[in-house]
């Protein structure tokens, strides 16, 4: 079972949710941190990680002999990577997508293609607890390909929760495709509500069930519960606007590790998520 | 000789437009027949990424020996360098202005790109 947890806005406590819904369970758990352009789940799990592999894209090299400069490449190109000029076609690489269409498109044969590492993925267990962060290279602009690998990477886990990165474009699209169930968090402000009704839209057209969980419950405004009323939204579970969160949060710490109180919230938002997934064989 | 200039409207008596890639027009001037006309660059307006590398494509593709505008990032620059077009920058005020300043040798051709990839 994959379920992601994701949001439009950033900072609403996607990790925050991840990581306590993974410390809150006595089952087997794969977190995957899809965050990779600012992973930062380990922050708060009591295990240590290693660097397990890189990941790279297909880029391609002109050669500049047999390159006669018809831009057949340029126009192919969907991401306007390349530019021809009378010295050849120049790629720039940090826009590539690595596609592969440039190759194709070459009635010259003077395109090849060479993997380029883009940035890597690091692994780490303890007890029932597995847990996998991608990290994109400084500098890189194209998560995806790293999102892709980690995520398969955890495919063959039973129950696998995926921290996903903000926004409603391509990295959160990857992160969130194919998952069982997506928990779109948000805070119950009107910014929160903006951003909220924006990752509505885009896993409604992924077709994925999900639910909201609001976080830092008590501030901003009802919004957000009418919102989800009037949209047949279910709303999964609330965390409180708790200043003893923020505290162990600051100090690197699960929320669980506050009380039995809150470890009880995060498994009984964990068991609803999994009910509303389809999930039977919960121990 | 063509000169290329970036320009928020179609109209040479209107502002330059200091920014590259994203400039909804250029204005190209041939000093050989002393005429000028416009280039759409709406295409560019609204890419998602690599606006100044196409754009720069497209200045070279209008045959341009020289490219006027506000600010040039890296990527376009060079594209413009090995296409053999002179990129001047830093200079603003009205097109037909920037042109006459041009003419009269007021203005050098800058030796690298003047602001970093994703400038505003």
């Amino acid at each position: 079972m994959r379920i992601a947890i994701a949001s439009g806005k950033g900072g609403t406590g996607k990790t925050t949710l991840a990581v306590n819904l993974a410390l809150s369970v006595d089952f087997p758990v794969t977190l995957v941190d899809a965050d990779v352009e600012e992973p930062n789940g380990i922050f708060f799990l009591p295990l240590e990680i290693k660097k397990t592999k890189d990941v790279t894209i297909q880029e391609p090299v002109v050669n500049t002999t047999r390159c006669t400069s018809c831009g057949a490449c340029a126009k192919a190109c969907r991401f306007n990577a390349i530019a021809v000029t009378p010295q050849g076609a120049l790629v720039f690489t940090e826009l590539c997508h690595g596609c592969g269409g440039c190759l194709m498109a070459c009635p010259e044969g003077a395109i090849t293609e060479h993997p380029r590492v883009i940035g890597s993925y690091a692994e780490g267990k303890k007890g029932n607890l597995s847990f996998i962060q991608g990290e994109l290279n400084v500098g890189e602009a194209m998560a995806p390909p790293i999102i892709r690998e980690i995520k398969e990477k955890a495919a063959g886990e039973s129950m696998v929760l995926i921290d996903s990165p903000p926004g409603t474009s391509c990295p959160m699209v990857t992160a969130v495709n194919g998952a069982d169930y997506v928990v779109l968090v948000t805070e119950p402000t009107p910014f929160g509500l903006n951003d909220l009704s924006l990752a509505v839209e885009t896993v409604r057209a992924l077709n994925v069930p999900f639910g909201v969980v609001i976080n830092r419950d008590g501030i901003g405004d009802k919004g957000v519960d009418e919102y989800c009323s009037s949209e047949s939204i279910e709303i999964i579970g609330k965390i409180p606007d708790d200043r003893k969160i923020a505290e162990s949060y600051s100090r690197g710490e699960a929320a669980v590790g506050i009380g039995p109180g809150y470890k009880a919230l995060f498994r009984e938002i964990f068991h609803k998520i999994a009910d509303r997934a389809g999930e039977k064989e919960l121990s | 000789m063509k000169i290329v200039l970036t320009a928020r409207e179609k109209s040479i008596d209107t502002e330059m437009d200091p920014r590259f890639g994203r400039a909804p027009f250029f204005v190209v001037f041939d000093t050989e027949w002393g005429s000028y006309s416009f280039l759409d660059n709406e295409q560019n307006l609204n890419a998602t990424q690599g606006a100044g590398v196409q754009a720069a494509q497209n200045v070279v593709k209008a045959g341009a020996d020289v490219l006027i505008t506000g600010s040039c990032g890296p990527k376009a620059f060079q594209v413009l360098q090995a296409s053999n077009v002179d990129v001047v920058t830093g200079d603003q005020g009205l097109i037909k202005e920037v042109v006459e300043r041009f003419n009269r040798g007021e203005l050098k051709a800058a030796q690298g790109p003047d602001v970093e990839s994703h400038w505003v």
